[in-house]
């Protein structure tokens, strides 16, 4: 039930992998280009810590708490965010 | 320009004269006078336009989401001591812009000619607007924080030490609560301070340039970039130095060059070659050397710009450690309990406002103290605000409750509306023949008492008293939605369904906006950022019923379908009216879906870009504030342009009933001649003019159908609703028709406001004309279809 710290923090790939109430750390953006700054502008910085909040009905856009305030992000942005 | 909201505002059209500084650069001498300029900037949604509502007493328009002021305010607040202009720039949340409204912004900031910035920030999310203060405060010498929202961070036990942040950022803090009223004073003791101190130590009356004169500005390091893009930029500044001239600050200068942003160093290029002769040729050669500088260093633009973000928000993230404290013991859940657990309820917690400075110290799913499955503690951990959103958000109930609440905001207008809708048109009856009587009195022509009494009077009658009602309803019902924060949440829902059309969430926003105008919303159409979806929203905006189309809907739908004789609703009908509004305005954003897929596939073609959007935290609307400026701002003045619309209008219909042609009235004439092709739309020719001569303003196309109808003589008075059935009814009309005037309404050509707005925004005639023909096709295929399917049924 309760695993260890490590474990739980660092299975997952991409942002979007997180299911709702998990937590990730922020690796690197695989994007360019103003997407790329949009995302770095809200906050999604290298050893940010990111919290998956909530699914919108589809499941689709995401939403995601990164330095107190909460982001919704398509899977097509949320995959190119890679977490440690 | 827009119509309703902030475009209505005051400021706007302030804003619209000195935007982008274009008038400032033609004569900057002219400008500096006792009035300090002062900039309000923030990141979007922490309160910049309330506070700068509260400072000037203007009535801007706000809301919460992202992206409400698109343009800048200008607002003026003339003291005792000193007068300033204040002006609000659109919220961003970098200056490396790349929007429109955010290069606004940065524009501003840097060639406005500002005496001092006040930059807003959200005191719950303190780090990510102190990022954006780092960056404004190497651009700007004089910068004021203003933490807002001290209440909210309270309840959400965040306590911001301001004290440590004056200490650390060494400019003068001060922490408000806008919506509150206590503000005021605060924020123009913090200005003293600020401008006080300046004027003792370096005072250059001459000099128009703020910038130059003191000793915080350009040099003087706000954050100490990576190692090794402090050394381009050390070996920059000799040659950047004697450029700038003190103009601009030269680091920040030498960033802008490394970032290499040609939009900004062509701005800044014409700034600066303003006053001083300054060849595009040196300019060249300084880029030239500081591209060989970053390929020596081994940087791509890409790798610059993380690092400087990176150390921005590693120093915003240093300052919150130690200004922003939480105060765990009442309840430490809250703060740390987030756990991954499929089965356990405190995976659902949020920790909002949580910040970098405790990301060393939480455990996140050490949550010994609350052992799993213990539902008392978990529901108490969870913040009711997240769960409200939660539920606006599920998978089941997302999608009805968004229906359920829009039923229930027309129920309302509808049941509401219809009491003083009635007590208005017999009022006006009396009115009209005590007019009529003291016209006559007066020994007035008859046809001048006809044109006056008939032509005039009743028109705007007719408008006031059936849209004045369900707008005074509905527009405060609305501004309420948008005071608490609903309509992201509406945006965040629709994304899914937006980007299988290949467009943008945000459309959802600017949709919402055309409820109340459509001018507003292809107006609001800049928040979106890829130019495709922007194109796509501003085609498709009037498919959504601006406010001036909801009269019409609600008057056909309370006549045909609910019957409302003597009055007396019973709920009933009065929720099946509601239900057929809403079925109504469905089909709109159904045809929006539609042609959105429909031009995403043919002429514009494309793939969806990204969708960043931020959902505020619900915040408590101020009702009576609300109420009153959505009564002003809006109500009040689309009614005004609906009744000055009508009179030409009205006074048109009134001549050509009563110009004859022959034998028949011109009115008659003109009705005849479009009958063949209102027919097959379940029209007829008299609606279809009414519809053509409503282009000024769609509000009056009822009352000109009842005027074209009453004006051939059967209406003597204004009457009750019962009456104006009736006539409908002699003319032709069952209920069909009124499906097919309602279907007609939802779908034709955008009004002349918005077909103006369109242009201005597209620059495009090709897009305008577009911008009729897609509502008009879709209106006229409705239409026909609905004849052919209900049209031959007897």
């Amino acid at each position: 039930m309760s695993s260890n710290d490590t474990e739980r923090l660092h299975p997952k790939h991409s942002l979007w992998d997180l299911q709702s109430g998990e937590t990730g750390i922020v690796e690197r953006l695989e994007c360019l280009g103003s997407l790329r700054r949009r995302l770095l502008d809200v906050g999604f910085v290298t050893g940010a810590r990111v919290q998956c909040v909530g699914k919108s009905p589809h499941g689709d856009p995401k939403a995601f708490l990164v330095r107190g305030a909460v982001i919704a992000l398509r899977s097509e942005d949320g995959k190119k965010i890679l977490l440690e | 320009m827009g119509l309703s909201g902030n475009s209505t505002g005051f400021g706007v059209w302030k804003a619209n004269l000195p935007t982008k500084g274009n008038r400032k650069r033609k004569k900057p001498q002219k400008i500096q006078t006792v009035e300090k300029r002062i900039a309000i900037a923030g990141n979007p949604n922490v309160g910049k336009s309330t506070l700068f509502n509260e400072l000037t007493g203007l009535h801007q328009h706000t809301g919460n989401w992202t992206g409400k002021t698109i343009s800048n305010a200008w607002g003026y607040y003339r003291g005792n001591a000193s007068s300033y202009v204040f002006v609000d720039i659109p919220g961003t949340y970098s200056l490396l812009a790349h929007s429109a409204e955010e290069a606004v912004a940065r524009n501003f900031l840097c060639f406005g000619k500002i005496d001092a910035c006040m930059v807003v920030c959200d005191a719950t999310c303190l780090e990510r607007g102190l990022s954006l203060l780092l960056q404004i405060m190497e651009i700007v010498p004089k910068v004021m924080l203003c933490v807002n929202l001290m209440d909210e961070a309270e309840r959400k036990h965040i306590y911001v030490e301001l004290n440590a942040l004056r200490e650390k950022l060494e400019i003068p803090v001060i922490g408000i609560t806008a919506r509150k009223r206590d503000c005021r004073e605060l924020v123009l003791q913090g200005l003293e301070e600020l401008l006080g101190e300046n004027e003792s130590s370096a005072s250059k009356p001459e000099n128009s340039q703020s910038v130059s004169s003191t000793p915080t500005g350009s040099d003087t390091a706000v954050i100490t970039y990576a190692p090794a893009i402090e050394k381009m930029m050390a070996s920059l500044l000799p040659l950047v130095r004697p450029i700038v001239n003190h103009r601009l600050p030269a680091r920040w200068f030498c960033l802008q060059l490394l970032l290499g942003d040609t939009s900004l160093l062509e701005e800044t290029g014409h700034y600066l070659a303003e006053n001083k002769s300054l060849s595009s040729q040196t300019l060249k050669e300084i880029k030239h050397m500081s591209d060989s500088l970053l390929q020596a260093a081994g940087f791509t633009s890409e790798t610059l710009a993380d690092s400087i973000v990176f150390s921005l928000a590693d120093r915003a993230a240093q300052i919150c450690q130690d200004a922003v404290s939480r105060n765990r013991s009442n309840n430490s859940l809250k703060d740390t309990a987030i756990c991954g657990h499929e089965t356990c309820p405190l995976r659902n917690t949020c920790s909002c406002g949580q910040s970098s400075s405790l990301r060393k110290n939480t455990v996140p799913y050490g949550h010994s103290a609350s052992p799993c499955g213990n539902a008392s503690l978990s529901s108490r951990a969870i913040p009711p605000e997240q769960r409200i959103d939660r539920l606006l958000t599920s998978r089941l109930l997302g999608y009805p409750l968004m229906a359920l609440l829009l039923l229930v905001i027309f129920w309302l207008t509808i049941v509401g509306a219809n009491y003083p809708s009635q007590l208005l048109t017999s009022l006006f009856a009396w009115v009209e023949s005590r007019l009529a009587r003291g016209a006559e009195a007066l020994g007035l022509a008859p046809w001048l008492r006809e044109l006056l009494v008939s032509g005039i009077f009743r028109t705007v009658a007719w408008i006031v008293s059936v849209m004045l009602p369900p707008m005074a309803i509905f527009f405060p019902l609305f501004s309420l939605l948008e005071d608490v924060g609903y309509l992201p949440r509406i945006a965040y829902n629709l994304d899914y369904c937006f980007k299988k059309c290949r467009s943008c969430g945000k459309q959802a926003l600017t949709m919402a906006m055309g409820f109340g105008c459509n001018a507003a919303g292809v107006m609001g159409c800049r928040i979106i950022d890829s130019p495709r979806e922007r194109l796509i929203a501003i085609l498709t905006n009037s498919f959504v019923p601006c406010n001036g189309r909801f009269p019409t809907l609600i008057a056909m739908i309370s006549l045909f379908f609910i019957g409302g004789a003597g009055g007396a609703l019973e709920l009933g009908s009065s929720l099946l009216a509601a239900c057929c509004l809403t079925c109504f305005i469905l089909l709109g954003i159904l045809m929006t879906f539609l042609f959105s897929g429909l031009l995403s596939a043919t002429a514009l073609r494309g793939l969806p870009s990204s969708f960043v959007l931020e959902l505020p935290p619900f915040r408590k609307p101020r009702v009576g504030q609300v109420l009153l400026r959505s009564l002003i701002d809006r109500t009040l003045f689309v009614l005004s342009r609906a009744v000055l619309a009508a009179l030409p209008a009205g006074l048109c219909i009134w001549l050509m009933a009563n110009l004859h042609l022959g034998k028949e009235s011109l009115l008659n004439l003109c009705a005849g001649f479009l009958d063949p092709l209102a027919r097959p739309l379940g029209l007829d020719g008299t609606i279809l003019m009414a519809f053509l001569l409503g282009l000024p303003a769609n509000e009056i196309v009822l009352p000109l159908v009842f005027m074209a109808y009453s004006g051939a003589g059967s209406l003597q008075e204004l009457a009750g609703f019962e009456t104006m059935k009736e006539i409908l009814i002699t003319h032709g009309w069952d209920w069909t028709t009124a499906v097919s005037v309602c279907l007609f309404s939802l779908m034709h050509w955008p009004c002349a406001t918005t077909l103006l707005t369109i242009h201005k925004e597209t620059r495009s005639v090709k897009w305008t004309l577009l911008s009729i023909l897609a509502p008009l096709s879709a209106g006229i295929l409705c239409c026909m279809l609905f004849h052919a399917v209900a049209g031959r049924q007897p």
